[in-house]
């Protein structure tokens, strides 16, 4: 079963929470799909790291076939082409690789061309296939590595958790698309309401089961907290702020690996969702 | 001389508009015959490459140079390419710049943005 966990804005918990359920589980794939700064890996540290280079595909233009008929220019709807001064000008950055542009060319003007973006890692961490994702400084998406890592890992494990990339743009929607269960983190204030009901919207978008952990919990009042009962929203968990956890996690700790009241905490939420995936299999045939 | 502005309405007493690649209306100001044309902007909802496909309607226009607040890098590589002139707009009024540039008061476009690309702006 795949498990995605997301969040509105950065630094709300994704890593500590996907790290930690992994680590629970007797055997899980942990994958960082926050391409464009991974670090789930900093806390496995993981054995035989191996990487992969991945590219993408994009035209290359013969200027002695090029009839300057411009059916590639109106075609691409991500305006990667111009035609200026009779001169084919492509932006490899906006291009999305959908090879359009080529299959209309009438003069065979347009080929593929392999235009490297960055690499996909994959090692292991005692119980835990660590997979993560990582874009090439100054690339502009990243899906296509997001797919790379979703579609190549070993399968036949129980549990995949997916750590998402913050917000909730397209390689978000990538992340969790294949999701079979969302875990929503959120902080206690407003802000994080707010970053809250961008995820919820999504994962309603996407018709995910989901639920929301709630990170960094203080005793005071937890406007996210209010939130969930407001919409109904399942609350799988609660993480007190806590010196000793905080800690643990800035020296790239595992916590559950450390404290066994870490690994309770983590393994009760570990069970619910297990539970509620296996509900909805049921329910969904 | 042809030159463009990237505007507001399709009516000389608009303003100016401040994004050129997502500019509801172009205005076509030819400097001797004193014409306006009324242009509109069919990149306006691009899904992205809005000034990319902005630069190619202004270039299909043939137009020497083109007044604006600001230009993303992709545009401003289209018109470069095209030996368009950039020239920075002083105010939101479609007159005064014109009037500017005519006496010869507008500087050079230099600060180029490295564009938005759905991270705000307009």
């Amino acid at each position: 079963m795949k498990i995605a966990v997301l969040s509105g804005k950065g630094g709300t918990g994704k890593t500590l929470v996907s790290v930690n359920l992994a680590s629970v589980a007797k055997e899980s794939i942990y994958i960082d799909c926050d391409v464009e700064a991974p670090n789930g890996h900093l806390f496995f540290k993981p054995k035989n790291f191996v990487s992969e280079s991945i590219s993408i595909k994009i035209p290359i233009l013969d200027e002695k076939l090029c009839s300057g008929c411009r059916k590639c220019v109106d075609f691409c709807k991500f305006n990667a082409l111009a035609y200026i001064i009779n001169k084919l000008i492509v932006f490899d950055d906006v291009c999305h690789s959908c090879g359009g542009c080529i299959l209309f060319c009438p003069e065979k003007a347009l080929s593929e061309k392999e235009k490297f973006i960055g690499k996909v890692y994959c090692g292991i961490s005692e119980n835990v296939t660590v997979i993560t994702g990582i874009l090439d400084t100054g690339e502009s998406s990243g899906v296509p590595i997001i797919k790379k890592c979703i579609n190549d890992f070993p399968a036949g494990r129980e549990f995949t958790f997916i750590d998402c990339p913050p917000g909730s743009a397209c390689i978000v929607m990538e992340s969790i698309k294949d999701a079979d269960y969302c875990i929503l983190v959120a902080e206690p204030t407003l802000f994080g309401v707010h970053n809250l009901n961008m995820v919820y919207e999504l994962v309603r978008l996407f018709n995910k089961p989901h639920s929301v952990v709630l990170n960094k919990c203080l005793e005071e009042e937890n406007p996210a907290e209010k939130f969930c009962r407001e919409k109904e929203i399942k609350i799988l968990g609660k993480i007190p702020f806590d010196n000793e956890l905080g800690t643990l996690n800035s020296n790239a700790l595992i916590s559950v690996r450390e404290n066994p009241k870490y690994w309770d905490m983590f393994t009760a939420m570990l069970q619910i969702v297990a539970k509620e995936v296996e509900h909805e299999t049921v329910t969904n045939t | 001389m042809k030159i463009v502005i990237p505007v507001d309405d399709n009516s000389i007493d608009s303003s100016v508009c401040q994004s050129f690649g997502r500019t509801p209306y172009f205005l076509i100001y030819d400097t001797e015959s004193k014409n306006s044309v009324f242009l509109d902007n069919s990149a306006v909802a691009s899904q992205g490459g809005a000034g990319i496909k902005a630069a190619q309607i202004i270039v299909d226009s043939k137009v020497s140079a083109l007044l604006t607040p600001q230009c993303g890098e992709n545009a401003a590589e289209v018109l470069k390419a095209a030996n368009i002139k950039l020239y920075k707009t002083i105010n939101a009024c479609i007159k005064d710049n014109i009037d500017a540039l005519n006496d010869g008061k507008l500087s050079l476009l230099e600060d180029i943005h490295p564009g938005f690309h759905g991270h705000g702006g307009n």
